[in-house]
């Protein structure tokens, strides 16, 4: 595991927090960087290049949102988004601004160090930029545009696809559902989600074995979707 | 092509006007020549045919005279019981409308249309009860006789010779969805008549043998059947117009009816609205006032009104024009109408002086462009109005002006005496001159020539030379009587002429000047007691009515203001409300009140009614009325303001309470999680510690842990009781499947039901629901929380949902002890547990969460015990109107 050393910037204010989160990251190997406000965070991303940033939402200098719109002119690396249970907006708003993931507080050192190794790893995967993408029995051929389940061909309607190919691409990351509809209908639809959802529910029922408790495409409530490869 | 193509706004109004009309409901008319032709048998006939159809048919009223075979066709029918209006010493039986409108069948069957209902009934006429019955969306069926119908009254008076005075306007027959004729050939008629098959009232009985002749009979039967031939080509244009078979280019030369009081002036009104109606264009009546109004007498006056008003029965826009002479006023209203064609009554005036001009005539000179259709009008009466602007002053105020000449005539004679032989003849003559113009200026053109001819005489007997004798000696004397007369007489023309335009103008502006004051006042105002207050002075100053002003409340209850001087008829002002119709005296419902009501009017909804008392005098005229609808719409508007104004305030207040909590509250929620937050995660790093804690203290880690996010889940709970039972939730809700919901919500508890088999089961047929996905959420998961903490691990938990006609229900069943009885609606309550002392965590907040959730969300929970054991909860939600546009036909054009 040490082999996978990252680099993580920790931008929060509360140091009781951000001394945990160090500990957690570092007891797995990783290399942390602290910031307690936003324009101490920028800075530190600028000079020490992490490959990883831990964001509070809440900090006393400025809107996190604006950090993650800033630090996404100039850098793909993923965004944790750390936020208070009750603020779903602010979380959205990170979202579309470019973050990765959210935890909400509270949260135990292994949930956090689940999510890190998993926006590591789709960092990875991105970059590996495979034609061929398989989870469950289901096996997505990019160049031929087929979808296979268990070795049978899958029918997909091209809204379908699209919305598959899109949540696959970025596997373990929270897409909301404005990102979607901004990929297949285009920025002229951002507010009738209802199309998302109504599609999402048909795509779960030819991917997923047991639609209502889904094991790949996963919603999170009043947000989006997470897909996630094999568990 | 173009020409083909309808035009949109044309197309949205008739769709409009179909709508309309498809709630209101239909009336169907049973027309017919004269009595005894058959209509009531033939409406019965028609309503027998829906009651075997099944229709729910009522009879209102139905006139069978005591016939036999009638009355055999309306058994069968349900009856509406009549109303027995006590009436004098009598009492008498009147249709019931309150009745009907709260029996609300589907078609009713009220024969007579034209009849005049009792006095004390809520409308003067039959057509109106009917009108209100079609407002209620309830059919009608009806009967009409020719000689009803009010355009051709005067017609068929003229044929028969008997007035009927019942009639019914045209608009009401022209807009009936349909119109059977009911035919009789005469000869039969007659034939029927001597049978005695025919009923005839007691006092008809004498007439009849007038009425009932053959070609009275023929000509009613021509005259029914081409009124009908007409209503049939209205429809026939109409349907070309809609259908757009061929383009038709509807002529708008409107017509301007120049109206006086009497029967001319009905003649005119009646002719008018005949011609308007057959060239299909919109009409005009106007009355020229020429000042003489304020000496005219009160009948006069009235009559004027009284026509006006029949206009306005007709379909006419009414207006009182005030000016000093006829013919240009006319034309200037017909300007700014674009009124093409004006209907006038044939020369009123036998013989005119040669420099006057009939009205006719100056108009023709004035606009040669207007058409002229001049009416026939009956001689024997005499002109009701002096249309050509003679001032017609009251006897004493013209004998006081005839008294005051003599006397100016006389003192200007004596003066002169003494004068004669210091001045010359001729400047004696322009003091008498001056006295003339004296009089017309102070008296009018009257007294001026009477002064004119006074003064000439008194001239010529003491000085002219012969003195003392009306013998002259010089002829050029005869040239400066002559002057003296035309002077007097135009000096006389032009005063009065100017003192009308002066009256009017000084009307005109005391009226403007109170209304801008009003409005002035108004726009100060903070309470709607204010702007009563303001109104009720305004008509006081302006009319000396005495009035009442009713604002509704929140509930739409009509408060009366304080300082009403009126006693209103709450009957009449709740009906003006809801109508949005001016009711009361002049109008047309309840006509027999005392107060005229106008509903105040603004621009989101009705705000109250203004009820003014207009005394005895009865009529208002056009003018006065338009100052009180002006009058009446300001108070609305002012009273609209100040409810918004409220409005705004009260939400400033609102927003400000509001943010001020949910700071409180979110400051409070962050310091009280950081600090939780920070114990659950130092707790966690705490195990990752070298060396790896001990059994022990890997325990007490746990059990600090666990305490934190026990805490953590309390204050969640106590902060989102907070904010919902504050109102300071806003729903995020949007359109979702509730698979998507149960998903996360298994997914959420994924932890406390990880040794249970859950089975879900949900309907493939459930629509799409309003919710808020996150607090849906959070029901489920204190639901499905609530059953892992009280059942025995390894129990199954089974969801399901299915849809109903309004709901969609979704059932959420365990199998543990099930709920305690008698409890199962307390567990809702805050701080309410199943047991009491126990030992499973919580303090019970999660349930009364879930249902202020619900209750946001407009649906249920409640929870029970199933028989066969397990509780079962039971969460409905209301399932709206979803959107049915899935974005397919969205997707831009592109390939996936």
């Amino acid at each position: 595991m040490s082999a996978n050393k990252t680099r993580v910037l920790i931008i929060e204010d509360e140091a009781d927090i951000r001394r945990f989160v160090r500990m957690a990251l570092e007891s797995e190997g990783h290399e942390a960087y602290e910031a307690d406000t936003l324009k101490r965070g920028l800075i530190e991303a600028g000079t020490r290049r992490p490959e990883l940033v831990i964001l509070d939402l809440g900090l006393p200098d400025g809107d996190g949102v604006d950090f993650i719109r800033e630090l996404r002119a100039w850098s793909a690396m993923p965004v944790i988004v750390l936020s208070a249970r009750s603020s779903e907006n602010d979380k959205i708003a990170a979202l579309d601004a470019g973050a990765d993931d959210y935890l909400v507080k509270p949260f135990g050192a292994g949930e956090l160090l689940a999510r890190v190794r998993a926006q590591v790893r789709r960092h990875a995967y991105t970059e590996s930029g495979t034609p061929l993408v398989k989870f469950g029995d289901i096996r997505i051929d990019l160049t031929l545009r087929l979808v296979e389940r268990g070795g049978q061909p899958l029918h997909l309607t091209p809204i379908e696809y699209r919305l598959l190919t899109c949540l696959t691409s970025q596997p373990n990351r929270v897409i909301t559902h404005r990102q979607l509809l901004q990929a297949v209908w285009g920025p002229g639809h951002t507010e009738d989600t209802h199309y998302v959802r109504v599609h999402m529910a048909n795509l779960r029922k030819k991917i997923e074995h047991d639609p209502s408790m889904p094991k790949h495409i996963l919603t999170e409530s009043g947000i989006g979707y997470r897909f996630v490869l094999d568990t | 092509m173009d020409i083909e193509r309808p035009d949109p706004d044309k197309l949205l109004s008739q769709v409009q006007a179909d709508e309309a009309r498809a709630k209101r409901g239909k009336l169907k008319i049973f027309f017919g020549a004269s009595a005894g032709v058959g209509k009531t048998y033939a409406m019965l006939g028609d309503a027998r045919q829906q009651v075997l159809r099944g229709t729910d048919v009522v009879t209102g009223v139905v006139e069978t005279h005591g016939r036999m075979e009638t009355e055999a066709m309306a058994d069968g029918i349900e009856r509406l019981p009549l109303r027995e209006i006590p009436y004098r010493d009598r009492v008498l039986k009147e249709f019931d409308l309150d009745a009907a409108l709260a029996r609300k069948p589907a078609v009713i069957l009220m024969d007579e249309l034209a009849h005049s209902n009792v006095a004390g009934s809520r409308h003067p006429k039959r057509w109106q009860d009917v009108e209100e019955l079609l407002d209620a969306g309830i059919d009608v069926y009806s009967t009409v006789n020719v000689q009803h119908l009010e355009s051709l009254n005067d017609i068929v008076s003229g044929i028969t010779g008997i007035r009927v005075w019942e009639t019914v306007p045209d608009r009401v027959f022209d807009d009936a969805d349909e119109v059977v004729v009911v035919d009789f050939p005469p000869d039969e008629l007659i034939e029927r008549l001597r049978q005695g098959k025919v009923y005839l009232p007691e006092q008809a009985r004498l007439a009849s043998k007038n009425f009932f002749r053959k070609g009275n009979l023929l000509a009613l039967r021509e005259l029914s059947l081409r009124r009908t031939a007409n209503r049939v080509d209205d429809e026939m244009q109409a349907y070309r117009k809609r259908s757009s078979t061929a383009p038709v280019w509807p002529t708008r030369e409107s017509l301007l009816a120049c109206v006086e009081g009497g029967e001319r002036g009905e003649k005119i009104v009646r002719s008018c609205a005949r011609l308007a109606a057959q060239f299909d264009v919109p009409w005009h009546a106007v009355h020229v006032d020429t000042g003489a109004s304020a000496v005219r007498s009160e009948r006069q006056h009235q009559e004027i009104l009284r026509v006006l008003k029949l206009a306005q029965d007709l379909g006419a826009t009414t207006a009182t024009l005030s000016a000093p002479a006829v013919a240009p006023a006319l034309v200037r209203y017909a300007r700014e109408h674009n009124l093409s064609r004006l209907v006038m009554g044939r020369s009123h005036r036998h013989w005119h002086w040669p420099w006057q001009k009939a009205i006719g005539e100056s108009i023709e000179s004035e606009a040669s462009d207007l058409d002229i259709l001049r009416v026939a009008l009956p001689s024997h009466e005499k002109a009701g109005n002096d249309a050509t602007g003679t001032p017609q002053v009251p006897a004493r105020l013209r004998w006081k002006g005839y008294a005051a000449a003599t006397a100016i005539c006389g003192v200007v004679t004596i003066a002169a005496t003494p004068l004669l032989g210091l001045i010359d003849l001729t400047n004696i003559v322009m003091l008498f001159l001056l006295a003339v113009v004296g009089v017309a200026l102070v008296f009018g053109r009257g007294p001026a020539v009477f002064a004119a001819f006074i003064g000439v005489g008194l001239f010529d007997f003491f000085f002219v030379p012969p003195r003392f004798t009306f013998a002259v000696s010089d002829v050029q004397y005869v040239l400066t009587f002559a002057v003296m007369l035309v002077v007097a007489l135009v000096v006389g023309q032009l005063t009065a002429g100017l003192r009308v335009q002066v009256d009017a103008v000084t009307e005109r502006e005391r009226r403007v000047r109170g209304l801008y004051e009003m409005s002035r006042e108004l726009s100060a105002t903070l309470m709607p007691e204010q702007v009563a207050e303001i109104g009720l002075r305004f008509v006081a100053a302006e009319f000396g009515f005495k009035s009442a002003v009713l604002v509704a409340d929140e509930q739409d209850h009509l408060q009366t203001m304080p300082g009403a001087t009126a006693e209103v008829d709450t009957g009449v002002a709740q009906w003006a409300f809801e109508r949005g119709v001016a009711a009361g005296q002049g109008t047309d419902t309840l006509p027999a009140s005392k107060c005229l009501v106008l509903p105040l009017k603004a621009t989101m909804r009705l705000r109250g009614v203004l009820a003014v008392e207009p005394g005895g005098k009865g009529l208002l005229d056009p003018e006065q009325r338009r100052v009180l609808d002006t009058c009446a719409s300001l108070m609305a508007i002012s009273i609209e303001r100040i409810h918004y104004f409220d409005i705004a305030q009260k939400t400033t207040v609102q927003m400000e309470s509001e943010r001020l909590r949910n700071s409180l509250l979110s400051a409070i929620s962050h310091d009280l999680r950081t600090p939780l937050a920070s114990l659950v995660g130092l707790a966690d790093t705490l195990q990752m510690t070298h060396p790896a804690p001990t059994g022990q203290q890997l325990e007490v880690i746990e059990s600090m842990r666990n305490s934190a996010t026990r805490m953590n889940a309390l204050v969640n709970n106590l902060l989102d009781m907070a904010r919902l039972e504050s109102g300071a939730v806003q729903l995020n809700q949007q359109w979702q499947p509730l698979e998507e919901v149960v998903g996360s919500a298994l997914g959420a508890c994924t932890h406390a039901l990880e040794r249970r088999p859950i089975t879900v089961n949900l309907s493939p047929d459930l629509p799409l629901l309003h919710i808020d996905a996150g607090l849906l959420e959070r029901v489920l998961v204190n639901v499905l929380e609530n059953a892992s903490k009280y059942t025995p691990e390894g129990t199954p938990i089974e969801i399901r949902a299915h849809a109903e006609s309004d709901n969609v229900v979704v059932f959420i069943d365990d199998h543990g002890p099930g709920l305690p009885r008698g409890r199962e609606e307390a567990i809702f309550e805050k701080f309410e547990r199943g047991r009491r002392e126990s030992a499973t965590p919580g303090v019970g907040l999660g349930l009364a969460i879930s249902r202020a959730i619900m209750q946001a969300h407009g649906g249920t929970i409640r929870g029970e015990t199933r028989k066969e054991g397990g509780a079962r909860f039971i969460i409905t939600l209301p399932r709206g109107k979803p959107p049915t546009d899935d974005g397919t036909d969205e997707l831009p054009d592109r390939q996936p």
